[in-house]
């Protein structure tokens, strides 16, 4: 899926270079959305998403001439994002940043026997487009309840997909803080997730 | 690291590389350590597989809400700009 996309996007790039036809309203298009999502994510508002998304595409286009490598345009793209984001920061949404801890999340450190850990039944986890519809609610949830610098990280990383240098770029951090973050919010929104799974369960939802 | 049985540190060991080891980013050597440990350990094989499905799920919320639909006055700067990169661009 995330290779496809790429491509299409590296596709959607070129084409915008090349002034096809077209090609900016599609560029809009999948972009904006994009942006939106991301901001959305990180601001916490919609209103201020919609004007990162906006300005964003504004600079994007004044300053297409520097995308050296369509390769690289949604890395590229989102760190001009970023930096909008980053002057739109509201003490609300963006502080304290709380550390997450790896302890936090391990399932089994107060047991001698591992086999009688409580780890909810994922294999029965639902086809059921409605059920997934509210897993993905719940994922979204847990996502925006994370301190800003995971919330960030697993967007560009697992919703986006861009890769761990691109993301490391995108955020101005080092590869092995991305991959040290993501693995934290990863491990956070799992709990979130073995939480509501249980909870479906206790409330005899399955 | 460890092999075969459930034992606290070892776990913990594997736990901490459970993403990078999801995301291929980690040597042959240290993989295969892992899959030493896994293979006697069902409660990190099952954490493991509740990471996936939990990764899964993330890729699978891309989209989500949508932004209100682009405004005229929107798209006219934003054309505007473009028709400026593709003049100077060709220029």
């Amino acid at each position: 899926m995330a290779a496809s996309d790429t491509r299409d996007e590296v596709a959607l790039a070129r084409d915008l270079i090349a002034g096809e036809p077209g090609a900016f309203d599609r560029f809009v298009e999948v972009f904006r959305s994009k942006i939106f999502h991301y901001a959305q994510t990180v601001c916490g508002r919609r209103e201020d998403a919609e004007e990162v998304a906006q300005d964003t595409l504004l600079k994007v286009f004044s300053n297409f001439g520097q995308l050296r490598e369509p390769e690289r345009v949604k890395a590229w793209v989102f760190r001009i994002a970023r930096n909008e984001c980053l002057m739109r920061r509201r003490k609300s949404v963006f502080a304290p940043t709380q550390e997450l801890s790896l302890d936090d999340f391990l399932p089994h450190q107060d047991q001698d026997d591992g086999r009688r850990l409580e780890i909810a039944d994922w294999s029965a986890l639902p086809d059921d487009q409605a059920l997934r519809e509210e897993l993905k609610e719940v994922v979204h949830a847990a996502i925006g309840k994370l301190p800003e610098i995971y919330r960030a990280v697993m967007t560009l990383r697992d919703i986006e997909e861009l890769s761990t240098e691109e993301t490391a770029d995108v955020l101005d951090i080092s590869v092995e803080a991305v991959k040290t973050r993501l693995h934290r919010a990863r491990l956070s929104v799992r709990q979130k997730l073995e939480e509501y799974m249980k909870g479906a369960r206790a409330g005899g939802r399955r | 690291m460890g092999t075969g049985k459930h034992e606290k540190g070892k776990c913990r060991d594997v736990f901490a590389l459970l993403s990078e080891y999801l995301d291929r980013e980690l040597t042959p050597q240290t993989c295969a350590e892992i899959e030493a440990h896994l293979a006697g350990c069902p409660p990190c094989i099952e954490f493991l597989n509740s990471l996936k499905r939990t990764v899964r799920l993330c890729h699978d919320c891309e989209g989500g809400e949508k932004p209100r639909p682009l405004t005229p006055e929107q798209r006219d700067k934003l054309m505007a700009a473009y028709r400026t990169y593709l003049t100077s661009n060709r220029g």
